[in-house]
């Protein structure tokens, strides 16, 4: 079967259009079926507008994508509340434990995200794991950082993060394997990003299925859950009547 | 002694000036040393076969069991010569004629 791949972190200069259409091109050249780009509560419509007449011309599905940063657990749940039903994609950058906790427990997380070059606040434990397996939640790994650190601080990061999933992988947590770039020359084929993960310890299968079919199921869920027919997992409207 | 089994990978060089061979080959050489090491290069039996300047495309061999390190050297490159620089695999085969009918 063939798969489709998707890189959910591609940062784009939205107010450079003719850069991010160039990105896009050539990410759509490059294998990959579906971006999603992080958006601010801020991005005008204009620019939203533009990315996705740019993605279609390119003939690539655009999701909507936020990173939120909160501080505190009630900054977290504020926000997912305002947010949640505007945006495909909600992303975590977990700042401390406590919100990194809040975040795992969170059914309306898609994404659990950590500092990576700041390894005292990557929190993602076998507690945190076990949390972020029962409410969906999927760690997302970038590739960026091993593309642009070198040496020790290369080295640490390749420790911290084949720690990281292993204990995903123990407790079944789905992960998934982003780009995180803004510019061109460090865009990579999908098989390329799944090949840089083999260097957190993931095997070729599951290396594909973190840019492949992980981010698809969260696409696809939240598609459906933000579609107006659905009304709980399983159940959707069909017909209404007349009274 | 057991014949080693060989992968040729078709590579496009993405930088906006064409390295030379040797520019290229010491890039892909330097990627596989940092991350595995010399004792892990010297398992992948790397070798250059083809290098096309004006097309900025390459065809390099390496052994079977190590192509999955050689394709994550290859991804993590980020510059050739000093100047940025991406290479991307398009096809791997087990022979040289193969993987030129596929490129076709």
């Amino acid at each position: 079967m063939k798969r489709n791949f998707a890189d959910l972190h591609l940062r784009l200069n939205l107010k450079d259009p003719a850069t991010a259409s160039r990105i896009i091109n050539k990410t759509a050249k490059l294998g990959y079926h579906l971006i999603a780009v992080p958006i601010t509560p801020e991005t005008s419509q204009d620019e939203t507008t533009k990315l996705q007449r740019a993605c279609n011309e390119a003939k690539i599905d655009l999701a909507t994508r936020i990173d939120i940063k909160p501080r505190t657990q009630n900054e977290l749940t504020y926000q997912l509340r305002r947010l949640r039903r505007q945006f495909e994609v909600i992303c975590v950058t977990c700042e401390n434990k406590e919100v990194a906790r809040q975040a795992a427990k969170d059914h309306r997380v898609d994404l659990l995200n950590f500092p990576s070059t700041d390894f005292r606040r990557r929190f993602f434990d076998r507690a945190e794991a076990e949390l972020a397996h029962k409410s969906l939640a999927a760690l997302e790994v970038d590739v960026k950082p091993l593309l642009v650190l070198e040496g020790p601080a290369r080295v640490r990061l390749l420790s911290s993060m084949s720690r990281e999933i292993a204990i995903a992988r123990e407790f079944h947590v789905p992960i998934v394997v982003s780009s995180g770039v803004s510019g061109e020359m460090q865009l990579r084929r999908p098989r390329e990003l799944a090949s840089l993960a083999f260097l957190y310890g993931l095997d070729e299968t599951s290396a594909l299925e973190a840019v492949s079919q992980n981010p698809m199921a969260i696409i696809k869920r939240n598609r459906e859950k933000l579609n107006h027919r659905f009304v709980a997992p399983g159940i959707r409207i069909i017909k209404e009547g007349k009274d | 002694m057991k014949r080693t089994k060989r992968r040729y990978l078709a590579l496009q060089v993405d930088s906006d000036v064409a390295p030379t061979p040797k520019e290229f080959i010491d890039a892909v050489w330097s990627a596989v040393t940092k991350l595995y090491g010399e004792y892990g290069a010297s398992q992948t039996g790397l070798a250059l076969i083809d290098y096309n300047e004006g097309e900025k495309k390459a065809v390099i061999r390496t052994a079977l069991a190590t192509v999955n390190m050689v394709r994550t050297a290859l991804a993590s490159i980020t510059s050739v010569a000093n100047k940025e620089a991406a290479v991307q695999v398009i096809a791997v085969s087990g022979t040289i004629k193969a993987l030129y009918e596929n490129l076709r």
